[in-house]
């Protein structure tokens, strides 16, 4: 069996200046996952290789690094299936600082989780301290999915909303809010949503999917930031950017059966925010004088009253 | 090959050198495209978040309208082409679901039964053309030019319904420039967001992202970027200066739609590809391969 080269990241705050790659060579035993790869060579190469773990068991959520550039849980991933060409590039998580070699610090990542405040708020008028406090299976499988999150942020490296700003609540936080939003037994449903759709929050995500592609578990972020954005726009939580430009989406589609570019900036922006519709102009120029412009007389379907029809069907419902 | 060409709202709006590039391609290549007009926007993953089930229903209606006519659907933009695989694979894995949806058709005159094929231009070209088929039709070669491809999201994620191999490695576009005589890239951004989903919301944000690809493209050597998405093409190539000024670079990295690059190879000048439409200019790329 030929050796698989691991090329991994270093940093030692103590003594480096920045990070650098370190090659460990291995012969990968049959069935090993990426944790045992990391432990081998820790415990017979170089005893100061630095990384996080704990169950190895898919569980606690420690080990995530990431592995040719994507967050993955080391100890549920096979390492010969990282394995490319015999070489395999290890990196600590991103979107996060380094405190020495592949663990890196979470405490801004906590904090976002208790932001949303992940408790259950119940309406302690109906109901007594000593009531069971039950779900219907359907009520459950709302739930469902986002509580299995094991909080490995390998979700909150990998988003890519996150890399441009950093104070974006980022989609295990979101994740979790959803849990509770949709919680039946929750009475704090629309202040949360209220909350969550302020600036940061579940509007500020840009629907890339990656989130969702490194998630080890069936929370599937992205799933849950869409869940809430559904019920943000249903419930009426709508005075914000993220949905003003929905809804003005969503409106074009019905009235013409395709998007009006020549409206949809305004409407996202808000008729009354003036510096923002200011900031369209130069683009707009830009455009205007190469010919990029949306065509300014905009023209619907073919066929728009069967949409339409569609529509209402949905509306009646 | 005959498809039933599903536009897609950009490549009538504020890209329709996507449109023009994809027909002087097709009319290049033997394609016979029948444009389906009586369709509307595919949802973009807007409409889904207010009704999901509206968004099925819209887009089981396109499906079901490129069945009545025995055609499988050609995508020109990778966004639609995302939206679509996904609102299909909710409604073949149920089908309660999909009687349920197609009930909503019904009165007017539609069913989605399930058998159309939904392609995104870039898998016509690599998988139903062939690699050595287009090879043998390059008249311009793309010699010397460094691509760097720009994949687009939706056409990669969720991996499940991508209509690429290997969605998390994908390599079509690479194949497909080294086909043409081309030399592709490596570079950081080449499978991240281009931002263009909140540019309306959150300017700062997508501008930068946008920047940074172009940015790291630009690092490794591009000569210009190519994309398989109308909607990744928009945030890369009009805002580009406001990029630049953002991330504090100078970029000036054209960005071309699929089909203008492939077109280029095909011998097609830049005019019949809608070219001079870009707010990048092209013309260091069209001078660098000859045409």
């Amino acid at each position: 069996m030929s050796e698989t080269t691991f090329k991994i990241q270093r940093f030692n705050p103590e003594k480096d200046k920045e990070t650098y790659f370190q090659e460990f060579k291995l012969e990968i035993p049959k069935g090993a996952t990426l944790l045992d790869c990391l432990n081998l060579i820790k415990w017979t190469q170089d005893g100061t290789l630095t990384f996080r773990m704990s169950c190895r068991s898919a569980i606690c959520g420690s080990c995530s690094v990431r592995a040719n550039g994507h967050a993955v849980l080391a100890c549920k991933t096979q390492a010969s299936s990282v394995a490319q060409n015999d070489q395999v590039t290890i990196k600590p998580l991103g979107n996060m600082e380094i405190i020495k070699d592949l663990a890196v610090d979470l405490t801004e990542f906590w904090k976002k989780v208790e932001a949303i405040k992940p408790w259950l708020m119940p309406d302690e008028k109906k109901e007594t301290q000593t009531t069971e406090r039950t779900q219907s299976v359907e009520e459950f499988l709302k739930i469902d999915k986002a509580s299995t999150c094991i909080m490995c942020s390998s979700c909150y490296s990998d988003c890519c909303s996150m890399a441009v700003d950093k104070s974006f609540l980022g989609p295990t936080a979101l994740a979790k809010a959803q849990r509770f939003v949709e919680d039946s037994r929750d009475k704090e449903t629309i202040s949360r949503i209220k909350e969550l759709s302020e600036d940061a929050g579940i509007w500020d995500c840009t629907h890339c999917g990656e989130c969702s592609q490194r998630c080890p578990t069936e929370a599937k972020p992205l799933d849950r930031i869409v869940s809430l954005r559904t019920v943000a726009l249903n419930s009426g939580v709508t005075n914000n950017y993220g949905a003003r430009h929905a809804k003005a989406f969503v409106k074009s589609i019905k009235s013409s059966g395709i998007l009006n570019e020549n409206t949809i900036p305004v409407a996202s922006m808000g008729f009354f925010n003036i510096p923002g519709l200011l900031s369209l102009i130069p683009v707009g120029i830009r455009m205007f004088l190469k010919g990029k412009n949306p065509p300014l007389i905009h023209h619907p379907m073919q066929e728009l009253d069967d949409v339409k029809r569609i529509f209402k069907k949905f509306e009646e419902k | 090959m005959k498809y039933a060409l599903y536009t897609g709202c950009v490549a009538k709006g504020a890209g329709r050198e996507l449109l023009t590039s994809t027909y002087a391609l097709a009319g290049k290549l033997g394609i016979e495209l029948v444009e389906l007009k009586n369709v509307s926007c595919c949802g973009a993953g807007v409409i889904t978040e207010e009704n999901p089930e509206l968004a099925d229903a819209l887009n089981a209606r396109t499906f079901a309208i490129a069945e009545e006519q025995g055609l499988n659907i050609l995508n020109i933009c990778g966004t639609c082409q995302g939206v679509m695989k996904k609102a299909q694979a909710h409604l073949d894995n149920d089908e309660d679901y999909k009687d349920k949806i197609n009930e909503t058709l019904k009165e007017g005159g539609h069913e989605y039964k399930g058998t159309v094929k939904i392609k995104h231009l870039l898998t016509v070209l690599t998988e139903d053309l062939g690699l050595s088929s287009l090879r043998n039709k390059v008249t311009v070669s793309l010699d010397g030019l460094k691509v760097a491809p720009f994949y687009g999201c939706y056409l990669l994620r969720p991996f499940e319904t991508s209509d690429l191999d290997d969605p998390d490695n994908p390599t079509a576009i690479e194949v497909l420039t080294e086909a043409l005589g081309g030399t592709s890239i490596d570079y950081e951004g080449k499978l991240k967001c281009c931002g263009f989903p909140y540019l309306m919301m959150k300017k700062k944000q997508s501008i930068t992202m946008a920047g940074n690809h172009i940015a790291s493209a630009k690092k490794e050597g591009a000569d210009c970027m190519v994309t398989p998405c109308p909607l990744c093409q928009l945030s890369l190539d009009p805002y580009q200066p406001e990029s630049a000024k953002e991330i504090g670079q100078k970029l000036d990295i054209p960005i071309l739609h699929l089909p203008q690059l492939v077109g280029l190879a095909m011998g097609l000048k830049p005019k019949e590809l809608g070219m001079q439409k870009h707010v990048v200019s092209t013309n260091k790329i069209t001078a660098k391969i000859g045409c």
